[in-house]
Order: structure tokens, then sequence, then C-alpha cells
């Protein structure tokens, strides 16, 4: 990044550690949403294997059936559990629902739009989707 | 790379009345001849009271005043001193180095602002956007040939925007927002936190306008709820709520 624009750049944006739960929330959001991306490209590739016979599906689809294919799999759970449920706490925000309504500020002028509602929302969407992980890992190594 | 002054070292003897002395790192740099930024840093003499400001006025008034520093009415209202204290931008002013609970505050220009040198950025590109958004009444009718003096409102009315109309265009929140950080063209939350307080007022007829301006691809689309400008916001002002407000006239839910 140029000096003279001076901006954080990605290394910036990708820094959750100052601005709280909810910049967490905007960095596990974007990358698990590229995740995501990556993934479906990914899946695509391998369903194209269908193409190459039964013993071609077979061969690929036994990737998934190692202990790396599995901790793949439940990071991908966990991802779209994530992005789901945060996806929906973003959607309700970006239409107005429980960001607070506007009001005189006092000090220390606690900004309503970072309500427990949304906390809640966040602090949710982590454990539904470490919960969804390690379900889908117990049910993956437990074959 | 950081550098011990030795002329703040010989001078933290100066007869001062604190009991307490903090190291102060102050980052340096100057466009026209730097290539990267440096810090310095000064042992200061601080009260409970003592603002980071006034910290970095004692360093120019005893050690180096060729520290540059943007500074005007020093109780958060002119919006001059923003800077990044210990990692968060905040008005200097406004923040007393006892509330950080560190011996060590290191300073740094805004990011996402061009530095002029030091801790003193351009706001140049600030208030152009502000400006972009219209932030004035927009009427047919002018108070001049109305036959009323005043537009009138009810308190109701002037609830849904006064949180808004308290913005000092200090820059933290352009600051602190993650796309600023890597989207030049983003208008930023600032100007669009203005643009709902505009369109929120009662008095004004320039929805529509103000509407078309922010409905851009690197407009209002480009925020994503990360809600760190309200975060570091001095004054209350909110602008995640605002912009989030304003995002409902342009789904349809609000009209």
């Amino acid at each position: 990044m140029p000096q003279d624009e001076h901006r954080e750049g990605i290394k910036g944006m990708a820094n959750p550690s100052r601005y709280g739960i909810e910049r967490v929330a905007y960095w596990l959001m974007r990358l698990s949403g590229l995740g995501l991306l990556a993934y479906f490209v990914a899946h695509i590739y391998e369903t194209s294997n269908i193409l190459r016979g039964q013993v071609g599906w077979d061969e690929f689809l036994e990737l998934t059936q190692t202990t790396e294919g599995h901790i793949f799999l439940g990071i991908v759970i966990a991802m779209c559990v994530f992005h789901t449920v945060n996806g929906i706490r973003v959607m309700l925000g970006h239409g107005g629902v429980g960001i607070g309504k506007p009001a005189r500020p006092d000090y220390p002028y606690e900004p309503a739009s970072q309500n427990y509602r949304h906390k809640i929302g966040i602090y949710s969407a982590i454990l539904l989707a470490a919960i969804a992980m390690m379900y889908g890992l117990a049910v993956m190594f437990g074959e | 790379m950081a550098q011990i002054s030795s002329i703040a070292n010989e001078q933290t003897s100066t007869p001062l009345s604190s009991s307490k002395s903090i190291t102060l790192r102050i980052s340096r740099f100057n466009p026209e001849h730097d290539g990267s930024s440096r810090f310095m840093e000064f042992s200061v003499p601080v009260e409970k009271w003592t603002t980071v400001l006034e910290a970095i006025l004692e360093v120019k008034k005893h050690f180096d005043h060729s520290v540059a520093v943007r500074y005007s009415c020093r109780q958060a209202t002119c919006g001059s001193c923003g800077m990044i204290i210990n990692g968060k931008p905040r008005l200097a002013c406004f923040t007393k180095i006892s509330e950080l609970n560190s011996d060590v505050i290191t300073v740094e220009p805004m990011n996402n602002f061009p530095i002029i040198r030091d801790l003193a950025v351009k706001f140049e590109k600030l208030f152009d956007t502000h400006q972009k958004i219209k932030p004035y009444l927009i009427r047919d009718d002018t108070e001049l040939v109305s036959d009323e003096k005043e537009f009138l409102q009810s308190p109701e009315e002037v609830e849904q925007y006064i949180q808004f109309a308290n913005c000092i265009k200090c820059g933290l929140c352009n600051s602190a927002c993650p796309t600023m950080a890597t989207d030049s063209s983003f208008i930023g939350p600032q100007a669009l936190a203005q643009a709902y307080r505009y369109v929120a007022d009662s008095r004004d007829k320039g929805k529509d306008s103000r509407l078309k301006i922010i409905d851009d691809s690197h407009g209002i689309w480009r925020c994503h709820f990360a809600g760190s400008c309200s975060q570091v916001c001095p004054k209350g002002v909110d602008p995640a709520m605002g912009i989030q407000l304003l995002r409902g006239y342009l789904l349809g839910f609000r009209s």
C-alpha cells in the first residue's frame, strides 16, 4: 500500500483484535465466505469426477474418508453454519432489525447498534458452528 | 525503527509536578524525505488527568518542537486531534493517559488518510465525500420567502436525526472502518451517517437525490456492518446504525 494513501490494507482489515466481537464476526464472515467459495469450486471439481465412471468416482470419494478429509469436511460444516447464522443476523441488521433507535446520546456513548441482541447473535453463530462441527466429526469418525 | 531521544532523556529531570512518568512513542514521518515512518520515544511526566494531547504538547514544549500535530479546541468539539492511540483511533484531547492503563503510549497518524507529517493527516477526501452527500437542507422554499420564520419540528422528529448531527468530522470512523482500509473509493461511514442525518430530517426534501448518490458500487453496499465506526466515535453518533437505517430506505423497509 503506498505510503501517501496510508491505508491499513488487508492486514488492517483482517485484524480482528481491536474492535470487539463485532469485528471478529466480520472477520469470520469474510473468512468463511471465502472458504465456502473455495469449497464450492472444489465440490464442482469433485462431482465432475462422475464423468470418469464408477471407479473414478469411488477413487475420488475415498479422499473424504481419510482423517484429513474428515477434518476438512468438519471445517466446512462449521463455516457453513457460522456463515448462515451470522448472515441472518447481518441481514436483519441491514434491514434495521435489532439495531436500536436514534436518540440523544449520553456519555460514555455506548453505540446502540452494537447491543446485546447482536452480541448474542454472534456468540450463537459461533456456538452453533462449533456444535455442528463436533457433531459432524463425531458422525464421520464414528463410522 | 525505534529511537530514544537523547534530548528527552536529558530533560526528564525538568522539575515538573508529577511523581509518575510514561513513555510516549510518537510516529515520525515526513513524506518529503522519509521512506518510512519511525518512532521517537520521550519520557513524559503525567498526572491522573493528563490527556494524550497534553503529553504531546509537553513533548513539543520541552523536548522536540518539530513534532507535527493538529489540534484546536482541546475539548472534543473541533475534531482536529484524531490519531491512533495504542492501536485504536481516538481523539488525543479526549483520551486520558490514566484510562489507557499502560506506561507506554504509542501515537500514530490515523489510518486511511494521507499523512501530511508525523501525526497530521489530510482531510480533503473526508470533506469531499461529506460535501458529496449534500450536507444541507434541500427544499424548494426557503426561510427567506416563507411566511413562517422557522421550519417547525416536533421533538419526535428531532430525535430521528439529532444524534447524527453531533458529528464533528474528526475522521475516526473512517480510520477504523475495515472497508476503508482496502477500498479507496468507498464513500465511508462519516458521509453515509451524514446522509442519514439529512434524509431523516423532516424539513429536508432531498432524500431521492441523496439516495441516488449513495446507491453506488462504492457506496452504501460496501458497508458490512462491522460496527468499528460506532465503537470509536467520540460523540456517540453511531454511524453503523445510521447506515443500516439508511439502507432501509433503499431496501424499501422505510419510506
